[in-house]
């Protein structure tokens, strides 16, 4: 068994799902700095305070042999002073659990430079949340729910860009924090995930992230989500994330943007 | 039949005649094989602004220089470096960085699989030994953006280096 040996940022950093990517997006890329040789692991916390309010995640994730990613994550949904201002408390916070598991299962985006065919990797996400009670009467149906994805990552050393690709099958409103499906809409649909992001050194990268969601609800429109972001290893095992990301509208206050800070380490 | 035991005769004549030439001042000798560049792994990248980045044949010669010592250097690395022929490594290694890079030169030395072979070389050896590249060539002055174009070219070489 080896452990580490991974190069710089070929870990990705953590979603704020908790499982391997850029911030908003899953990628292809699998947890720790293990090789195919041994077993890795990453934590996380990342911090979003919006316009109207403040979201913070945090997790662990575990890499096996740079193949298979089993992932634990928390997200807290602070809705501060909004809260009285939706009919909630002060301070209401949605809350969920989510565990990810993810299968790398062709391709590599590292070393296969000769090609074209990107590393695949499939996954799903359970999640679970909190006040089942009130995500009911926001009209919800259900407090959990599985996503399903595919992801394709490619590192185009050539010309410096890292890029992927996700399509997810997924009924979750905001991410899952307001449950899955709704008196909208209770189909699963195909949402698409579009990172690119340019290696400015080995250990510094710059990018932009897209993400389409599904719009269940009839109480409040759910809109697409983007960032920007730069990525900086500061050593081998600690990664600082910053950036700016828009989540559009959240639970009828609109234009929710704000910073995105977030620190992760990995072994 | 015959005809392949006179081309097999044919080779190795010629490896006879070759090789040694070639080889330089305080190299141990090594088992006859057939010369080719093909044996460098990778078609050369034609751009005269690539071979410029890294300072031409001067500059590849000293980040192969770098890049062995710090090998050697790093407890990680050292040991597997240590009991091969150093002289006979950093030449072979100008010359296949030369010749990928698109500076005329000859490549000599064995290909890939067989340099490696039975060498039980990890994926983490190799990106160590890609991070001892990137500084050498950091310290040579070659833009990052120029790196990757080079390391793009080597990156494939993993199953080669790397075989399990
Ligand atoms: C893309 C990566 C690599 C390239 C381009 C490369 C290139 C070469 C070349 C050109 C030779 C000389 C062949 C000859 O003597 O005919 C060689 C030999 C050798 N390489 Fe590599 N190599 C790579 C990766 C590695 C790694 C990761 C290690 C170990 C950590 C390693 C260890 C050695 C050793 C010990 C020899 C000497 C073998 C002998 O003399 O029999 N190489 N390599």
């Amino acid at each position: 068994m080896v452990f580490g040996g991974k190069l710089p940022l070929t870990r990705g950093v953590t979603s704020i799902e908790g499982s391997t990517g850029g911030g908003l997006s899953t990628w292809a890329l699998v947890a720790g700095n293990e090789t195919e040789d041994g077993v890795g692991a990453s934590a996380f916390v990342t911090r979003v305070p919006l316009s109207d309010y403040d979201f913070s995640a945090y997790g662990v994730a575990i890499g096996f042999f740079d193949r298979v990613e089993l992932s634990l994550a928390h997200q807290e949904f602070d809705t501060g002073a909004t809260g009285a201002a939706l009919g909630l408390a002060e301070g209401f916070t949605f809350e969920q659990d989510i565990v990810g598991l993810k299968l790398r299962v062709l391709g590599d985006a590292v070393y296969a430079q000769d090609s074209w065919l990107p590393q695949v990797a499939v996954g799903v996400q359970y999640k679970h949340a909190e006040h089942d009670w009130l995500l009911a009467a926001l009209g919800a149906e259900d407090d959990e729910g599985f996503d399903v994805y595919v992801s394709a990552t490619k590192v185009v050393l050539d010309q410096s860009l890292i890029l992927n690709a996700t399509v997810r099958g997924t009924r979750a409103n905001q991410f899952g924090l307001l449950g899955h499906g709704g008196d909208q809409d209770d189909e699963y649909h195909a949402e698409i995930e579009l990172s690119a992001a340019y290696m400015v050194t080995d250990r510094l990268i710059v990018g932009a992230e897209y993400r389409t969601r599904p719009d269940n609800l009839g109480f409040a429109e759910e809109e697409r989500g983007y960032d920007v972001f730069a990525a900086y290893a500061l050593t081998e095992n600690l990664t600082l994330v910053g950036g700016y990301v828009d989540l559009g509208s959240i639970a009828t206050f609109d234009d929710q943007d704000g910073a995105y800070l977030s620190l992760q380490i990995g072994f | 039949m015959r005809l392949a035991l006179w081309a097999a005769l044919a080779a190795w004549l010629l490896v006879l005649d070759d090789a040694p030439a070639r080889a330089q001042e305080g190299e141990e000798p090594v088992a006859p094989y057939v010369q080719s560049d093909a044996n460098a792994g990778a078609t050369p990248i034609d751009d005269p602004a690539v071979l410029a980045a890294f300072n031409g044949r001067d500059g590849i010669n000293r980040i192969v220089d770098r890049t062995v010592d710090l090998s050697l250097e790093d407890p990680q690395l050292g040991p597997i470096f240590q009991p091969f022929d150093m002289v006979r490594l950093r030449r072979t290694l100008k010359e296949q960085f030369c010749y990928l890079l698109g500076g005329g030169c000859t490549y000599t030395g064995r290909d890939m699989s067989a340099s490696h072979a039975d060498m039980g070389v990890q994926t983490r050896d190799f990106n160590l030994l890609v991070q001892h590249l990137r500084t050498a060539m950091r310290e040579e002055g070659v833009s990052n953006r120029m790196q990757n174009r080079f390391l793009a070219v080597l990156a494939p070489m993993h199953r080669d280096v790397v075989q399990r």
